[in-house]
């Protein structure tokens, strides 16, 4: 069963997900976009997903959002009127729809706990995440250790991105022919706007506060390394929205950044070097100490130390790269 | 109650299918993106839908009440890590896109062999 406040939810993100395709100004849609990224959040949380909750309001409505505006200051604002036929792609759509919907009637009713998704692994990790670590949080210790292959995995996926977007539009990338006129949005700074600029500055602080909670606590409450990460981030893009990318820059310079990217990949997968050396296998961190449950207590805490840094490196070379872009 | 037992799952068709319109009708580099987002999103909701349990909690266990009904872990981590991936990729699309820009001076209507032939 879905509650009233879920369909309610989710009925608004479908209005605003067709504003976002029918929007011609593209200002308009980025903003649209935001506010769908915030309300799949709730209905995460509503989900009983806190995690993934966080981590769509912090990178979905948070970061995106400033990804999107510098890339649409930098490329254009308005979307011309398209020489496409809307019509046989509107064909496509509804028969792709109409296989798709007919398929779901096969799929288990929401929140059905006999659903053979519910019936294999999870109480598996139940059992053994209070059997051999003692952490309360099960997402954080299928996260890191479980599937921990996976997220070195995704951490390094993540870096690859950022690797990629440094050598399209990085500094030492080649300028392009067609700079664009106008200033950056990213990039300026909105000193003039004395009661934004204000209210950031008492928000930064928790905001960065949070971060580190939501890093150190992430064993026992929602949190973790992606979600910090991406909430640090938040923060000091927020502060370069504000102040000017130059003053964000001088809080970590890049430099500080590319190493912060690579070092949690290297901290991550030395943690892997570490436990074959001392015997056991790729990240089989019950080696690590004469205890096992702490072992993999200190494992888990290393390694999302290890994606927190890589995650929140990677985000803020990403915004520094798009915000420099075009400014010299 | 069929309607409501589903009803995540109905929305899930319906915004993939508006982020795919948006993919394959709109000219829009920026546009495609937005649109694969919200593919991306839809996706989302279907894997965290599946792992909800009636009656049951976050997975997150207080007070070591181990007994209590948790909703499944698993689809929250797949997700979780799936979130940043797709901002990286996102941030690597728009600089393509970006790029595209500055080399063609538009971002739509592109016929790229076309153009390159010209230059």
């Amino acid at each position: 069963m879905t509650s009233l406040l879920t369909v309610f939810l989710l009925v608004l993100a479908l209005i605003t997900a067709l504003g976002v395709v029918r929007a011609r100004n593209l200002f308009a849609a980025v903003m649209l976009m935001g506010i769908f990224s915030l309300l799949m959040a709730a209905v995460f949380l509503l989900l009983d997903a806190p995690d993934v909750a966080l981590t769509e309001a912090a990178v979905g409505a948070g970061i995106s959002t400033v990804l999107l505006l510098s890339a649409m200051a930098l490329t254009a604002e308005e979307e011309l009127a398209g020489g496409i036929h809307p019509t046989p792609a509107l064909a496509v759509v509804l028969v792709t729809a109409a296989v798709i919907f007919y398929g779901m009637f096969e799929k288990p009713l929401v929140g059905d706990p006999e659903a053979p998704v519910n019936t294999h692994l999870a109480p598996q990790f139940f059992e053994l995440t209070r059997e051999q670590m003692e952490i309360p949080n099960v997402v954080t210790a299928v996260l890191a250790s479980f599937r921990g292959y996976d997220t070195l995995g995704e951490v390094i996926v993540v870096l690859t991105a950022a690797i990629g977007v440094l050598f399209l539009i990085g500094p030492d990338a080649p300028q392009g022919s067609r700079a664009p006129s106008g200033g950056n949005l990213a990039g300026g700074g909105l000193k003039h706007h004395q009661p934004l600029r204000i209210v950031g500055k008492i928000a930064i602080p928790f905001i960065l506060l949070f971060a580190f909670y939501v890093q150190y606590h992430g064993e026992y409450s929602p949190g973790g390394g992606f979600q910090a990460g991406a909430l640090l981030a938040a923060g000091i893009i927020l502060f370069g929205l504000l102040e000017g990318r130059e003053a964000a820059a001088a809080v970590i310079p890049t430099r500080v950044l590319k190493a912060m990217a690579a070092g949690g990949a290297l901290v991550f997968g030395g943690v892997g070097v570490v436990t074959l050396l001392m015997g056991g296998q790729f990240l089989e961190y019950r080696v690590l100490l004469d205890h096992p449950v702490s072992a993999q207590q200190l494992g888990i805490v290393v390694i999302e130390v290890g994606v927190g840094v890589t995650v929140s490196g990677v985000l803020l070379l990403i915004y520094h790269a798009f915000a420099a872009r075009g400014r010299g | 109650m069929l309607a409501l037992d589903l009803f995540n799952s109905w929305i899930f068709v319906l915004l993939l299918m508006v982020g795919f319109y948006a993919v394959i009708a709109r000219d829009n580099l920026v546009k495609k993106l937005m649109g694969l987002s919200i593919f991306q999103s839809a996706v989302f909701l279907l894997f965290i839908t599946m792992g909800t349990v009636t009656g049951g909690t976050a997975p997150i266990v207080l007070g070591d009440d181990w007994g209590a009904v948790f909703s499944n872990p698993l689809p929250q981590v797949l997700i979780l890590t799936a979130i940043v991936v797709g901002i990286s990729t996102l941030a690597l699309g728009l600089a393509i896109v970006v790029r595209i820009k500055e080399s063609y001076g538009r971002i739509s209507d592109i016929d790229a062999p076309e153009r390159d032939r010209r230059l």
